[in-house]
């Protein structure tokens, strides 16, 4: 099956385990995806599944897009996401893809767009340490020295500074299955999953 | 929101009688060492209960050979096998911590009478 799914983040909670350990948990309503195109070496140069999620009307569709949707059935989504898969002629295009494709206890990979922190300063960007509050200090939280004058007479590439941090396509790699409901479309994982509360995620199976 | 709250609900327990801070409560904790499991008893005084949907939870209180001795318990955990009050205690505040500095007689709690 697709190695991948669709999902919107519905926000976290806590859950004990048979053990009695309290387990920290993400609610994802995943699935179902329709898939709305195929790709394949011979047209594209690679063999991907094209997958749609969350229903749209129709009326706020413009008419490319409701022509593509045509292909796959009467569904309007909100995102397409493709997922490279190893044989194309497995599926058909209006096929129906759901969590059946994960067990629990599974490790998977989660991808998404963290939550925007705008210009942020090196404390918050990059855990710098901050300065001292009294003593005269003026530096709290400041970067202090970037770089030294004679040598190399420049700021090094690279340097960590002050900046945009945030709203960024972000990967969670090993994050546990914990539950599985195939009834509501909900998937329980372990941990923290980037992006706000109705964020777009993409579910996948690891590469290795 | 509504279904994170359906999962929560599903995580409570409905056994649980109720307790307030002051009560004395028995726990029985269900202990696991290695594969046999057993249950042990912790008797003390609740100074303390944490609201929360499956987060919430209480602080036990004994003095056992002269060292006082506070447990947390996840108020629905499934390692609690039960909780029984032994008797009600009145008091006039939620989070009885002043008991922590008295010793002795000092430390009594006066009964609820339960009408």
């Amino acid at each position: 099956m697709s190695n991948g799914i669709l999902g919107k983040k519905l926000g976290m909670t806590g859950l004990f385990s048979h053990e009695g350990h309290y387990l920290p948990v993400t609610v994802v309503e995943a699935g179902p995806c329709i898939v709305t195109q195929i790709k394949t070496m011979v047209n594209d140069g690679y063999n991907a599944l094209q997958l749609g999620f969350g229903d749209k009307k129709k009326t706020r569709v413009n008419k490319p897009l409701q022509g593509h949707y045509l292909k796959s059935g009467e569904k309007q989504f909100v995102v397409l996401r493709e997922f490279r898969i190893d044989n194309p002629d497995d599926y058909q295009v209006g096929q129906e893809i759901t969590l059946d494709i994960f067990n629990v206890g599974e490790k998977i990979e989660v991808s998404g767009i963290s939550k925007g922190r705008g210009f942020s300063g090196v404390i918050k960007r990059h855990g710098f340490h901050r300065g001292p509050k009294t003593h005269g200090s003026r530096n709290y939280r400041r970067p202090g020295s970037i770089g030294n004058s004679a040598w190399p007479a420049k700021v090094i590439k690279g340097k960590k500074m002050p900046g945009q941090y945030g709203n960024t396509r972000t990967t969670v790699r090993n994050l546990e299955i914990v539950d599985i409901r195939p009834e509501e479309n909900l998937i329980l994982l372990k941990g923290a999953v980037p992006g706000p509360p109705s964020g777009t995620i993409e579910i996948k199976k690891p590469k290795f | 929101m509504e279904k994170i709250k359906q999962i929560e609900r599903e995580q409570l327990r409905l056994d649980i009688p109720d307790f307030f801070p002051g009560d004395t409560v028995k726990v029985y904790v269900r202990i696991r060492e290695g594969e046999k499991e057993r249950i042990q008893v912790f008797q003390g005084v609740v100074i303390s209960k944490r609201k929360g949907t499956t987060n919430a939870s209480f602080i036990v209180r004994k003095v056992s050979y002269g060292i006082g001795v506070e447990r947390v318990f996840p108020l629905h955990s499934p390692s609690i096998s039960r909780i029984e009050v032994v008797t009600h205690g009145r008091v006039r505040r939620s989070k009885i911590y002043y008991l922590r500095n008295l010793r002795g007689k000092a430390a009594r709690i006066k009964e609820r009478r339960r009408d």
